[in-house]
């Protein structure tokens, strides 16, 4: 804990300065996931509860191999499948893993009211500190992913912390360790950037893929996990993948003008009052009659 | 309540009965609790009033029950309170001549009743602030179970909250300014329910007559 402070950019609900702001940093760390290589077999589901010792839970039956509609508080990770017609008539199966995005700009960040529930490592990670959260929900309505999701038991929010435990360490997350087919790469987010683009250009000019190409939403400052898409012109097809992801405009309306004109508000109406007061005094003036329970008979 | 039960010994007139004042402070001090709990969840600079009550967990936990109460409490105010609060035209000319009232040259204005324009807009901005803060409030409440298809209702919820609240605190500020200190004898009435017969003839003239039957003297 003590050090891990020292590398924090950014925090949630925080009056004051944040211990990490400013420290330089060589790179950010970013989880590349390559839609066109996964074959849905959810190793990366499994070691995700495993390393994360997540409890076990149900599983929904949907008529696909889905495991669950969506991911829960206790599911960080997971596969969606996806039927899609091309224009051709062929039906082609899009597989892509679910987990939180680790915005650059975390909406759920900039909702969260709770000191230092929430908070982003100078390497990258948005991480959620339970301890913290207060369970107010707000990260839910700020994400654009719609990751966070609440423990109805605890009160407590919970996503994919990209096994920041075992980054801090040296290691790569549970998931990419899992993968079979090598669909997940972890490293900085220049090379993973490198990597996609490149994996992208391969699949436009050798694989017959033209609009193939890599999901780094910039209305969120970009993410640290980043996908190579068949179409990337579509990402709406891959279980519903935002096109154009913000922190919603209400969030940055409430967090941004809404709370500046509150407190100029709020605090111009106390001085205004009480300069009233001293300008005009009491109304009843010397009359002492009306006062009921004054000293004076 | 016929007229002549309201003129209570000393020449004090009854001005709020005791379920009138029971509402009023199960109303205030539950807002005040809301006030608090909500400033700590406004900004991160009033955090640490969250803390002072217990917590922030315990504050997001009350926070809303406390919203009930308040709602409940003012949804009662409501079948009190609203036929009197009709806006009449001597509120019209009150509200025309509001700058003697608040230069405090009270003799300047229109005869008020039992309640003023001024106390009036009061009421109906707590009335419907108290709505739109309870229906947002719920969504608040449970923002895991509005689905994602519904996620507009969350993102309206986030920002009418705060707004509702923030007039209803323009409002509680004049509320309190002007019954601790502008007005004495206004704080005393809504704990102990009766106000001196010169309070009254000042400040509700044309409730002085409904209630004595005499018109009330010219000042002075």
């Amino acid at each position: 804990m003590s050090q891990e402070t020292l590398r924090i950019q950014k925090i949630s609900g925080h009056a004051g300065s944040v211990p990490g702001e400013g420290t330089q940093r060589e790179f950010t760390v970013c989880k590349l996931i390559d839609t066109t290589t996964c074959i849905g077999c959810k190793a990366c589901e499994v070691a995700c509860m495993e390393w994360n010792d997540l409890p076990f839970g149900e599983t929904v039956f949907d008529n696909t191999y889905q495991t669950m509609p969506e991911t829960r508080w206790n599911y960080w990770n997971l596969i969606l499948f996806n039927e899609h017609e091309r224009e051709d008539g062929t039906l082609m199966w899009l597989m892509r893993k679910n987990q939180c995005m680790h915005c650059a700009e975390p909406g759920c960040l900039a909702a969260c009211p709770a000191d230092g529930a929430i908070v982003q490592y100078t390497n990258g990670i948005v991480d959620f500190q339970q301890a913290n959260c207060i369970g107010c929900g707000y990260c839910i309505t700020g994400c654009p992913f719609d990751i966070p999701k609440m423990n109805p038991k605890t009160n407590r929010v919970f996503k994919c912390t990209l096994c920041t435990d075992r980054v801090s360490e040296g290691l790569e997350p549970a998931c990419i360790k899992s993968c079979p087919t090598g669909c997940l790469h972890f490293g900085s987010k220049d090379d993973m950037k490198d990597l996609a683009e490149k994996r992208a250009k391969q699949l436009r000019d050798h694989s017959n893929f033209p609009k193939a190409g890599v999901y780094d939403p910039q209305g969120v400052g970009g993410t640290g996990v980043i996908y190579v898409l068949h179409d990337a012109t579509q990402p709406e097809i891959y279980g519903g993948l935002p096109a154009n992801p913000h922190v919603p405009w209400s969030v940055k309306l409430w967090k941004g003008p809404l709370k500046w004109l509150g407190n100029v508000a709020m605090v111009g109406g106390l001085i205004g009052l009480f300069v009233h007061y001293l300008r005009f005094g009491p109304k009843d003036g010397e009359d002492e009659d009306i006062n009921p329970g004054g000293a004076k008979p | 309540m016929s007229a002549s039960e309201q003129v209570v010994p000393r020449g004090h007139i009854l001005r709020y009965t005791l379920r009138e004042r029971l509402t009023h402070w199960v109303a205030a001090l539950s807002y005040i609790y809301l006030l608090l709990t909500g400033l700590a969840f406004w900004s991160p600079w009033c955090f640490w009033i969250a803390a002072f009550l217990g917590g922030g967990q315990v504050s997001r936990m009350l926070h809303p029950w406390a919203g009930l109460i308040f709602a409940g409490a003012v949804i009662y105010m409501y079948g009190m309170w609203a036929p009197q609060m009709r806006h009449t035209d001597v509120d019209r000319a009150w509200w025309k001549a509001v700058r003697y009232y608040s230069t405090n040259q009270d003799d300047k204005m229109p005869p008020a009743g039992r309640y003023n324009a001024g106390q009036k807009f009061l009421f109906w901005g707590f009335f419907w602030s108290a709505l739109l803060l309870l229906l947002s409030g719920v969504v608040l409440w449970f923002p895991e179970y509005i689905s994602w298809n519904l996620r507009y209702l969350r993102y309206l919820a986030v920002l009418i909250h705060p707004a509702a609240a923030l007039f209803t605190i323009g409002l509680f500020m004049i509320h309190l300014y002007m019954g601790l200190f502008a007005e004495r004898g206004a704080f005393g009435s809504v704990i102990r329910g009766d106000v001196s017969a010169a309070f009254v003839k000042r400040y509700h003239p044309g409730w002085y007559k409904e209630v004595t039957g005499r018109p009330a003297s010219p000042r002075k």
